[in-house]
């Protein structure tokens, strides 16, 4: 198959390397048409370079949506030339060549296109004449880390809704197209280029100005970002609705905006306390479905299939945060409870006194019914299901969490091993009844039909039926 | 999609030129700054390592060299969408060997580590 003596090899990647500095897209053999090889190949450089191509415009422009019109033009362009003429030396650089010619040709034009836009063509009109383009790139690479870090803290602003923050952060950052964002929150198209639309329009609206927060905003504005890129996480490993368990691929993008957030932010704990998080997370995907799609709960994993290298990745990122000077934040300690998990080979090893320990100073920090449950769940292994289940009453007496499934699923798990099978029976109804996910239902169904099996002798502990994502 | 890539260059007499080591440097920790690339390293000489081997029923070690003295090879892995994005890491890496040291040779092996998305889709 190798065609020219220059190729080796890489044709078979859809890729050949030519004597000159182009670099040529070729079709593969197999399922993909040239045509789609080389837009594949075209989109991975997307992937690779929209992040920094739309950080760099919107400095420019001093606005993100301009920015992001301009970029995606670009792309355009690029999707239009690349296949015929090859991937060139610098993608990067021709990218935001074309994204400022595309804004100069507006101004030129003297269109309304982008009012952003045109004023950036006349700033880059007024440049000295003969300005090297290399050099215009270089200039635009000495600011990327704050240009990408204005980005994050502008897609994440808090004056977003929560999923606008989603939305863009998907879009500018991590390089996901509207539709492959549409698909992973399971809404039609329109309602994602509605929603990214509307957010863009809200930031300039607002004001909101392409810069890095104040140093008494920075606390506020960074746990919106953070929060941003875990609800991305949970997204993906704990799907809210619909028949999907896990949608890996949200964890992996989370997780990809976590490694990037640490590399803009490395002095904050909390930056490292999320990354620690999701990878340890993310570790147990792989035991997390068993067959047929049902879910495999954290004492029941086969702990040989969790991911070595994510709980590596995970225990470091919490050894670095715990070194840093700085208040610890409810992110570094759930990723201290789940290294709690991950460095237990056998469930029966795990430190449920010292997670107990860790959830009641997470309750200290964040006050939530959700965290109260969770430590009920630790107490109940480590001090034995009645205190367990007294934390649980008091959560239950509060009245915050009546619908919440799991409230009923973690005291159906403590009255069974407590030896209150029918008690039982009925709190994992209610959790069924009450739950809006099909995999959580039919584990609570079957919970509950176990439970009304009496006179069981003391059975096997089957399943820890808390969202465990905060364990 | 978690891929491996293996790259083995051979590497024209002399020392690396001048800038090739800090640029190389500079684009992994570009690669590991975008949260694509999770891991890395440089293989040491293959006389350092063995070679296990099962042959009609029989399992024999042998010790290194085996591979060209000259070969020099190193792995990386990375977390990407596409293996199209694997295949543009690996070809950024190959293009600057390539383009700093005139004479380099090399391949990139770019291989799919097996994850859920391989699996059959739940019944």
């Amino acid at each position: 198959m190798p065609g020219r003596g220059d190729s080796r090899g890489l044709v078979d990647a859809g890729i050949t390397s030519t004597a000159g500095r182009r670099r040529r897209v070729v079709g593969v053999e197999g399922d993909l048409t040239a045509g789609d090889a080389a837009r594949r190949a075209v989109e991975a450089v997307w992937r690779i370079e929209s992040g920094r191509l739309v950080a760099g415009l919107a400095r420019v422009t001093g606005d993100l949506g301009a920015a992001e019109d301009l970029a995606q033009d670009a792309l355009l362009v690029a999707l239009e030339q690349w296949p015929v003429t090859g991937i060139p030396p610098n993608p990067g650089g021709w990218l935001m060549t074309t994204a400022k010619r595309r804004a100069i040709d507006a101004h030129r034009r003297a269109e309304t296109f982008e009012r952003k836009a045109a004023a950036l063509g006349r700033e880059l009109i007024e440049e000295e004449p003969g300005v090297d383009r290399d050099e215009m790139v270089d200039r635009l690479d000495d600011h990327v880390g704050d240009d990408l870090l204005r980005l994050v803290f502008t897609a994440c602003h808090p004056v977003l809704s929560l999923e606008s923050r989603v939305a863009l952060t998907l879009r500018c950052l991590g390089g996901l197209t509207t539709d492959e964002i549409a698909r992973a929150f399971l809404v039609p198209g329109k309602t994602m280029a509605q929603r990214i639309a509307r957010a863009k329009k809200t930031l300039t609206d607002e004001g909101i100005r392409f810069e890095l927060p104040t140093r008494d905003d920075l606390s506020e504005r960074l746990a919106s970002v953070l929060q941003t890129v875990y609800l991305i996480f949970n997204e993906g490993y704990s799907a809210t609705s619909g028949e999907d368990w896990i949608r890996p691929a949200l964890c992996q993008d989370a997780m990809r905006l976590g490694r990037l957030l640490v590399a803009l932010v490395p002095n904050e704990p909390e930056v490292h306390g999320l990354l620690a998080l999701m990878e340890l997370q993310a570790s147990r995907l792989p035991a997390r479905v068993g067959p047929g799609g049902a879910p495999v709960l954290l004492p029941d994993q086969d702990r040989r299939r969790w991911d070595r290298l994510l709980v590596r990745r995970g225990l470091a990122a919490l050894a670095r945060a715990e070194s840093l000077r700085g208040p610890i934040g409810p992110y570094t300690l759930q990723a201290g409870i789940a290294a709690c998990h991950a460095r237990a080979q056998r469930p029966e090893n795990t430190d449920w006194t010292r997670i107990a320990d860790l959830y009641e100073v997470l309750a200290s920090v964040w006050t939530s019914p959700v965290v109260e449950l969770n430590r009920a769940v630790a107490v109940g292994f480590a001090q034995g299901p009645e205190a367990g289940l007294a934390v649980v009453e008091r959560v239950a007496a509060s009245g915050q969490l009546g619908t919440y499934p799991q409230l009923h699923a973690v005291r159906g798990d403590l009255l069974d091993r407590a030896g209150r099978h029918t008690d039982a029976a009925g709190a994992f109804q209610l959790a069924a009844d009450l739950t809006r996910n099909d995999t959580e239902r039919s584990l609570y169904t079957r919970r509950a039909a176990e439970a009304r099996v009496t006179g069981q002798r003391s059975r096997p502990l089957s399943g820890q039926p808390t969202n465990d994502r905060f364990a | 999609m978690r891929y491996l890539i293996i790259l083995k260059g051979t590497q024209p007499a002399g020392p690396p030129p001048e800038g090739l080591i800090s640029a190389i440097m500079e684009l992994g920790a570009e690669a590991t700054a975008s949260g694509a690339m999770l891991d890395n390293a440089g293989l040491a000489p293959s006389a350092a390592g063995a070679r296990v081997t099962v042959a009609g029923g029989e399992l024999s070690v042998m010790d290194g060299p085996f591979a060209e003295a000259k070969e020099f090879i190193s792995y990386a892995i990375y977390d990407v969408r596409s293996k199209e994005e694997a295949v543009e890491w690996a070809s950024r890496f190959m293009k600057l060997n390539a383009d700093l040291w005139p004479g380099w040779e090399g391949e990139s092996e770019v291989l799919k580590v097996m994850g859920p998305e391989d699996f059959a889709p739940p019944q």
